[in-house]
């Protein structure tokens, strides 16, 4: 079933004119905000194919920098998300793509903070519902539907079992699991996509188990604030 | 979900002795783990920014993005009011509502996507006047929506709600079959009714193409709202009355599948073929873009 529940029926509850080319980049900016784990200062970003050719129209750009403030999809401050950003002192670069991509409605999104860098590319696949590809170097494929954790870690043995056993005593169940690595022994990524959002304890914990760099939490699905 | 087709919903409730939207409730609940009042609560709170958005729609009467469009629900609000207009007040008021959703959807307002932010006017415009003609509460809306969101699950799942994929008829067709199937159940009709009132809508809408002007969510799609919103009320009427969809429901969201996937790419969202590439349509994008490129 592609469509899983009532609310992807009815909802989501947006500001328009667009389910793809809208809600869907809200999203997208959202989940790049979230996965940088930080308020950007920086932010630079390239459309692809429809997003190229009508971001206009569809206020697309804006929707990106409202995702980028953490504004969720019907946030009414999204028309000015132009001024909000720059009150909040982040400095946005936009351009079309030269290069075509896979996905008509695809945005590359490089993001700069205080303490980090993150890149990222994700699609608007329709109705508002979206695809995250690629975080940094790795290749990845989530929908932010779920809260999602993203552990940033080296590839060494146990870190998964660790990680698995640390989410079941916080009780959270796992529903989609997704590792790449760059290299063997070098970096990698776990991407765990949850039922349940994960605690900030746990997160912590997480966070100090042997060979992760660093621990993120996309969830869409809370108001906002969340970094 | 227990059920994938339409028959298959319109027999648990039979099953059940109970309503579309009672089942949808129940199986909401049920697949997320979130107690019915939870559930029904996020339901009711997107009700609440339907009429709102109805009423923005005809108070402002604001100018979209583009500067295309605007306007032309606070045109029918007055004519439905003051006029006599051939459709009779209560539909006509119906289509003006289903215009100010839409409306506020291109001027960057907020909507529910219902299934898509294209279609958005049509539950809306149908619902808001259902309940200001019959003085509902509004739980009987909300539920009214469940009863919606079912008949989408089942279009969604067995054919498609986007216009890219399907053209307008998966769009614009899918919110009215939906409208029709839950205004049926909130009139008191059978879900049998119900079901044979979402055939009879999606029959109508058949081969509708998806070719906005410029590839926004304004022309045609605006004013093809409108026209839904009138067609759910005429296929609610005619299920009510006991006409039944010859071609069984579910058969005809097979068609629209059919229909859909052998439209060419040029009438499914890419503002390359239809109204997209008359002489007007193509003026229209060169002055938002400067060029004559693709949409």
């Amino acid at each position: 079933m592609r469509f899983k529940d009532v609310f992807s029926i009815i909802g989501p509850s947006m500001i328009g004119p667009s389910s793809s080319h809208t809600a869907g980049a809200v999203r997208i900016g959202r989940a790049a905000r979230q996965t940088l784990g930080e308020a950007p200062l920086e932010a630079e970003i390239v459309l692809y194919g429809s997003f190229a050719d009508t971001y206009r129209g569809h206020g697309t750009d804006l929707a990106l920098v409202a995702g980028l403030l953490d504004y969720p999809t019907d946030d009414e401050r999204l028309p000015d998300a132009f001024a909000h950003a720059a009150q909040a002192g982040m400095r946005v670069e936009l351009r079309a793509a030269r290069t075509p991509e896979i996905h008509p409605n695809t945005a590359a999104i490089r993001l700069r903070g205080e303490k980090g860098r993150v890149f990222v590319k994700g699609r608007s696949i329709g109705g508002g519902s979206i695809e995250m590809v690629a975080v940094d170097r790795f290749d990845v494929k989530f929908t932010a539907s779920y809260p999602t954790l993203l552990v940033f870690h080296a590839d060494r043995e146990g870190t998964i079992a660790e990680l698995s056993g640390t989410l079941k005593r916080a009780r959270v169940n796992i529903g989609h699991m997704q590792l790449d690595r760059e290299s063997r022994n070098g970096a990698a990524l776990t991407v765990i996509e949850c039922d349940q959002a994960v605690p900030e304890r746990e997160l912590k914990r997480i966070g100090r188990l042997a060979g992760v760099a660093r621990v993120r939490m996309i969830d869409l699905t809370a108001k906002e604030g969340i970094s | 979900m227990r059920f994938s087709s339409l028959s298959q919903l319109k027999r648990l409730c039979e099953e059940e002795g109970s309503s579309m939207s009672d089942v949808m409730i129940a199986d909401q609940a049920a697949e997320t783990g979130q107690s019915e009042e939870k559930v029904f609560r996020q339901m009711a709170d997107y009700y609440r920014i339907m009429r709102e958005a109805v009423g923005k729609g005809l108070m402002e009467g604001r100018k979209s993005r583009s500067g295309l469009t605007g306007g032309d629900a606070r045109r029918v609000k007055l004519h439905a009011d003051g006029g006599e207009p051939s459709l009779g007040a209560d539909a006509a008021s119906a289509m003006a509502y289903a215009l100010a959703v839409s409306e506020v959807n291109a001027s960057m307002g907020r909507i529910v996507a219902t299934p898509t932010a294209g279609s958005c006017g049509i539950i809306p415009g149908v619902f808001v006047s259902s309940q200001e003609r019959f003085g509902w509460e509004d739980d009987v809306l909300v539920r009214g929506l469940f009863a919606a969101g079912a008949i989408g699950y089942v279009i969604a799942n067995n054919s498609f709600v986007s216009g890219a994929e399907g053209g307008c008829q998966a769009e614009v067709g899918s919110a009215i079959g939906m409208a029709a199937g839950a205004l049926v159940e909130m009139r008191g009709g059978t879900p049998e009714q119900a079901v044979h009132a979402v055939g009879l809508a999606l029959k109508n809408s058949l081969g509708l193409i998806c070719d906005p002007v410029a590839g926004l969510v304004e022309i045609p799609c605006i004013v093809r709202n409108g026209f839904g919103a009138v067609t759910a009320l005429a296929a609610a009427d005619m299920a009510l009355a006991g006409v039944a969809s010859a071609i069984p429901s579910d058969e005809v969201i097979e068609v629209m599948l059919e229909v859909g996937a052998a439209m060419p790419a040029e009438h499914r969202e890419t503002a390359k073929g239809g109204l997209a590439r008359t002489p007007t349509g193509r003026r229209i994008m060169k002055e938002l873009y400067g060029e004559e490129g693709q949409a």
